[in-house]
C-alpha cells in the first residue's frame, strides 16, 4: 500500500529463548483503522510491543512514516507521535487521574479544549479527576488508558485489547470513543478479541497465527465470510 | 454497535478505616515515643534520647532515600551505597579541617558557612562517584540481582581501599564547629545543639524531596517510573536518563549523610558507610522499597528504637532494629508504605 504510515517487513522477535515473531509483514494505512486479529498466543501483543520498541526486533525493519525505527529506543518512538495503550492498561495507580493525564502530555501541557474533548468521551474521568487511579474500576482504568493516549496529537495509535474483560455498557463507551477518534482521521493499529468491536471499528484487518500474518484484507470481507473466519481464527459465528 | 450508554458514576464517602489507613505508619512514631517514655520513666533522659533518636533517624533517612528510589526505579540492589557515605564523609570532613578559621570562630554564621562548604564538596564528590559507579559497575548488571549484589559489594570494597590509600589507614577525629558544640537545657533535659540542627536539616530535606516528588514533572516521572517504568518510556520519557540522575542525586545525598554522620560521631573511618548499611537496608525494607515516605518513617523508628534500647540495654540495640523489621514485615510484607509495582 502506497499510503502506509507504518510498515513491518519480515520482523522477527524473541522473548528470552522463545521465538515469537517469525517474519511479520504488515502495512498500516494512514488515517484508517487496522485490526490485528488471531488466536491467543499468535503474537499480536508481541507485534505491538516490538513496534513500540519494548521488545527488540532481531531481524527485519519497522518503518514509521518512511523512517526506520527498528532500533530506536521506546521513548524516541513515542516522541514521534505513537500513542500506546497496553493490554494491562499501564495506568499509574499511585498517581491521581489528573497526574496520569499530566504525565501523558509530554510536549505541552493539556489544553482546556483537549480536556473537554476527553471528558466528553469519558465523563467518569472528570468525576474522579483528583482520585487515585488505582481506585478506579476496570472500565474507568481503560478509559484513562485511552484518554492518556489522546492527551497529545499522535500520528499512530497502538491499542491492545481495549475491551478486554469489560462490561457490555463500558465496551460501548470505548467503541464510541474510538469511533470518534477514527472519525478525526486517526491511524490506529488495534488488537481486538471482540469480533463485534473489530467489525464496527475496523477498515482493514490482518490475521496472525504462529508469529506470522496469514491473511490481510478489508475488514468487511472477513466480517461477511463465516467460512474464512472459521478457517483463520476458529470463529464460528453461526454456532455461537 | 449500539450508541454509548450513560456512565456517570459519582464519588462516594470512603469508610473510616480506609481514610485512616495511610496514617497508621506515621502514627507509629509518636506511639514509639510514648512507649519509650513509659519504659525510660525519667523525662529528661527520654527527651535527650528522643532528640538524639530523631537526629539519627534523619541522617539515616538522608543516606537511605536515594537507595530506595534507585531500587524502585530500576530494580537495582546497590550494596555499594555505603561507599558514597564514606567518600562524602572524607571529602566533607577534609574541607572542614581545611577551614579551621571558620570552624574555630565562635560565630554560628561562619560555622554554618564552613559546614555548607563541606556539604557541597561532599555532595559533588559522592555524586561524581555515583555517576562513575553506575556507568562502570551497575550498568552491565541490570536485571541480574545476584550479580548486582556481588559487583556492588566489590565496588564498595574497592572504594574503601582507595580511601585508605588517599587518606591513610587511621580514623580521622574531628571537633564540631564552635557554635555547635555543647547542649542547651530544655525542660530540664540536655539537648545537643548539633543534633537539633540535624533534625531541622533532615526535616528540610524530607519536605523538599516530598515537594519535588509531588509537585514537579520530574517528581511525577519518578513516582510513575517506580510503579511502571515501561509505561513511562512508552509515554516518551527517557527513563534511563532519569535513573542516572536519581542515582547521582541519591549518591550525593548519601555523601551529605556521611558528612552529617561524621560530625555526629566526631570520627570517620573508611568502613563507616559499610557499617551503616545494615541500618540503611532495614530502613529501606521496612519503609517499602521505592517509597520515600516509608523510608522517612522507617528511619525515625529505627533511630528512636536504637537510642531507647541502647539506653535501657545497650547489647540489644541492633537486635531491636532487626526485631522491628521482623514485626513490620509480618504486619505489612511489602513495607509500611508499599509502592504499587506493575512489574
Amino acid at each position: 500500500m502506497s499510503n502506509s504510515l507504518l510498515s513491518l517487513k519480515d520482523v522477527h522477535a524473541n522473548i528470552h529463548q522463545y521465538n515469537i515473531l517469525h517474519g511479520v509483514n504488515l502495512e498500516v494505512p494512514k488515517g484508517e483503522v487496522t485490526m490485528l486479529l488471531g488466536r491467543n498466543g499468535a503474537g499480536k501483543t508481541t507485534t505491538l510491543r516490538t513496534i513500540m520498541g519494548l521488545w527488540q526486533a532481531h531481524a527485519g525493519t519497522i518503518e514509521l512514516a518512511g523512517m526506520d525505527v527498528t532500533r530506536q529506543p521506546t521513548a524516541q518512538i513515542a516522541k514521534q507521535g505513537v500513542g500506546y495503550v497496553p493490554e494491562d492498561m499501564g495506568i499509574f495507580s499511585d498517581l491521581t487521574v489528573e497526574e496520569n493525564m499530566r504525565l501523558a502530555a509530554v510536549s505541552a501541557p493539556l489544553s482546556q479544549e483537549r480536556m473537554d474533548r476527553i471528558f466528553l468521551a469519558f465523563p467518569p474521568l472528570k468525576t474522579f479527576w483528583h482520585s487515585a487511579a488505582g481506585n478506579l474500576s476496570g472500565g474507568q482504568k481503560q478509559m484513562l488508558s485511552i484518554a492518556r493516549a489522546m492527551a497529545e496529537e499522535r500520528q499512530l495509535y497502538l491499542i491492545d485489547e481495549p475491551t478486554k474483560g469489560l462490561a457490555p455498557a463500558i465496551i460501548n463507551t470505548m467503541a464510541a470513543a474510538l469511533s470518534e477518534l477514527k472519525a478525526k482521521g486517526a491511524t490506529i493499529l488495534m488488537v481486538e478479541q471482540n469480533f463485534e468491536v473489530a467489525k464496527y471499528l475496523g477498515d482493514h484487518c490482518a490475521v496472525m497465527e504462529d508469529g506470522k500474518i496469514i491473511w490481510t484484507g478489508p475488514m468487511n470481507e472477513l466480517a461477511q465470510d463465516n467460512e474464512l473466519q472459521e478457517r483463520l481464527m476458529g470463529l464460528n459465528m453461526e454456532a455461537s | 454497535m449500539s450508541t454509548a450508554p450513560q456512565h456517570n458514576p459519582t464519588l462516594g464517602q470512603a469508610s473510616l478505616k480506609d481514610r485512616f489507613a495511610p496514617y497508621i505508619p506515621i502514627a507509629l512514631v509518636p506511639l514509639l515515643m510514648l512507649v519509650g517514655m513509659v519504659a525510660i520513666q525519667a523525662p529528661s533522659s527520654w527527651m535527650t534520647l528522643t532528640v538524639s533518636g530523631l537526629a539519627m533517624g534523619m541522617m539515616i533517612f538522608i543516606m537511605a532515600s536515594g537507595l530506595t528510589l534507585v531500587f524502585g526505579l530500576m530494580d537495582v540492589i546497590n550494596f555499594g551505597h555505603g561507599a558514597f557515605v564514606s567518600v562524602g564523609a572524607f571529602i566533607g570532613i577534609s574541607i572542614l579541617l581545611s577551614l579551621g578559621a571558620l570552624t574555630g570562630a565562635p560565630s554560628l554564621f561562619l560555622n554554618i558557612l564552613a559546614i555548607l562548604a563541606a556539604i557541597v564538596g561532599a555532595m559533588i564528590g559522592a555524586g561524581a562517584l555515583g555517576w562513575a559507579f553506575e556507568r562502570v559497575i551497575v550498568k552491565p548488571v541490570y536485571g541480574a540481582h545476584l550479580k548486582q549484589i556481588l559487583v556492588t559489594m566489590g565496588g564498595m570494597i574497592v572504594v574503601e581501599q582507595l580511601i585508605l590509600v588517599l587518606w591513610g589507614p587511621d580514623e580521622i577525629f574531628i571537633n564540631r564547629p564552635e557554635a555547635l558544640k555543647g547542649a542547651f537545657i530544655f525542660l530540664g533535659a540536655a539537648v545537643e545543639k548539633y543534633r537539633l540542627l540535624a533534625v531541622v536539616f533532615g526535616l528540610g530535606i524530607f519536605f523538599a524531596m516530598r515537594w519535588v516528588l509531588r509537585h514537579t514533572k520530574i517528581g511525577l516521572i519518578v513516582r510513575a517510573g517506580v510503579e511502571n517504568g515501561e509505561m513511562v518510556k512508552a509515554l516518551g520519557y527517557p527513563l534511563r536518563l532519569v535513573f542516572i540522575s536519581i542515582f547521582i542525586a541519591g549518591s550525593a545525598l548519601a555523601g551529605l549523610g556521611g558528612v552529617m554522620w561524621g560530625l555526629y560521631q566526631e570520627v570517620i573511618t573508611a568502613h563507616m558507610g559499610g557499617n551503616l548499611m545494615v541500618l540503611v537496608f532495614i530502613v529501606v525494607i521496612i519503609g517499602g522499597l521505592g517509597s520515600v515516605e516509608g523510608c522517612f518513617i522507617g528511619a525515625l523508628l529505627v533511630g528512636l528504637l536504637q537510642n531507647y534500647v541502647g539506653f535501657l540495654d545497650p547489647k540489644l540495640a541492633l537486635v531491636s532494629n532487626i526485631g522491628l523489621m521482623v514485626l513490620i514485615l509480618m504486619w505489612r510484607p511489602q513495607g509500611m508504605v508499599p509502592v504499587v509495582r506493575a512489574k
